[in-house]
């Protein structure tokens, strides 16, 4: 609970920081502590996917995005935004929390999520698939098929950032060609454009 | 010095009280959501109020880690532990939403990789990643 606090304060330094450096960094810290939280909530598989993934591989693709545009956000925000923004922010908000009153209480053992598959799973899966952990047991047996369509989705958005950077990376190299030949011409040019 | 404390005094006492409150038995028990809630609210709020598109992805990410948090919480049982097969446990906790968080977050990653080249394509083509400047630009285009 404290550590959800914690990160609360941290979701609003994020929001008021404008170094972006600073905000990328908190981001990393932030899914760094959601991961101990999973800890503490049983989570385990998930908290060591959310640590290496969520805190190691978004961090450092945000990083290199900054090296490449701009490390700090403009000065001046328009106070017409935030305003109205605020006010659906906080509408939305009391609207969920009211939806909450009818959510089953933390760690309450007769919640509907609990009498479904889930009872199956764990008395079952020890014997039909052997293993001893059931997140495995479920993850690459009983829904495979999501894991397979999770790799469908992560070959597209590969192919999708490559399609996009590549691209401008050629288009950018076509500049150069062009900047550069009324000046020096010939194949030097050509040499100095292929590397970008 | 004397002065400040008195004046937080009061107000500790008053968060003390609340939190026992949250954690007793017989609570209302819907402490963890409402924080969450926060939590979603505060990357919603990134993502509509700031015109910087690095940061509304951050906003985004904040948002998934709440929706995250608020499955995992949901699979939690009192008294319960990791769901890995062991001698002398009777309570697990309920493994199917840590399989479907398990998959979101490496789709979320995915999802973010695409969004932050789309960044990095817009910046080139516009020399900057402020989402007004941008609009600025292609009205003037326009006109």
């Amino acid at each position: 609970m404290v550590l959800m606090l914690f990160m609360a304060a941290m979701a609003i330094a994020m929001a008021r920081v404008r170094d972006l450096f600073a905000v990328v960094m908190l981001s990393g810290v932030f899914s760094l502590t959601a991961a101990a939280i999973y800890v503490v909530l049983d989570a385990v598989d998930v908290a060591f996917t959310e640590a290496a993934v969520g805190a190691g591989i978004s961090t450092v693709l945000m990083l290199a995005t900054l090296a490449l545009t701009t490390r700090a956000e403009k000065a001046s925000s328009d106070r017409t935004k935030s305003l109205p923004a605020l006010f659906v922010v906080l509408f939305t908000g009391a609207i969920l929390v009211y939806g909450t009153f009818d959510m089953p209480h933390y760690g309450d053992k007769t919640a509907p999520i609990h009498s479904h598959v889930a009872p199956r799973y764990i008395e079952k899966s020890g014997d039909e698939v052997g293993l001893p952990n059931i997140v495995t047991s479920i993850l690459a047996s009983y829904r495979g098929y999501d894991t397979l369509g999770e790799v469908f989705v992560i070959f597209t958005a590969a192919t999708g950032v490559l399609a996009i950077l590549g691209r401008t990376r050629r288009r950018r190299r076509n500049e150069a060609n062009e900047d550069a030949r009324p000046a020096t011409g010939g194949p030097a040019a050509d040499k100095e454009g292929a590397r970008p | 010095m004397d002065g400040l404390n008195s004046f937080f005094e009061p107000l500790q006492g008053a968060w003390q009280a609340f939190e026992a409150f949250m954690l007793s038995e017989g609570s209302p028990g819907l402490f963890s959501y409402w924080v969450i809630i926060a939590l979603m609210m505060a990357g919603f709020y990134i993502v509509i109020a700031h015109d910087n598109l690095v940061k509304k992805i951050v906003g985004l990410n904040v948002f998934q880690v709440s929706v995250f948090l608020f499955y995992i919480t949901m699979a939690k049982v009192s008294g319960g532990s990791a769901p890995i097969l062991a001698e002398g446990i009777e309570q697990y906790s309920n493994p199917l939403p840590h399989v479907l968080i398990l998959t979101a977050i490496v789709v979320g990653v995915a999802t973010t990789a695409l969004g932050l080249a789309l960044v990095v394509r817009i910046r080139n083509a516009y020399g900057t990643i402020e989402d007004d400047e941008i609009q600025a630009i292609e009205e003037g285009e326009d006109a």
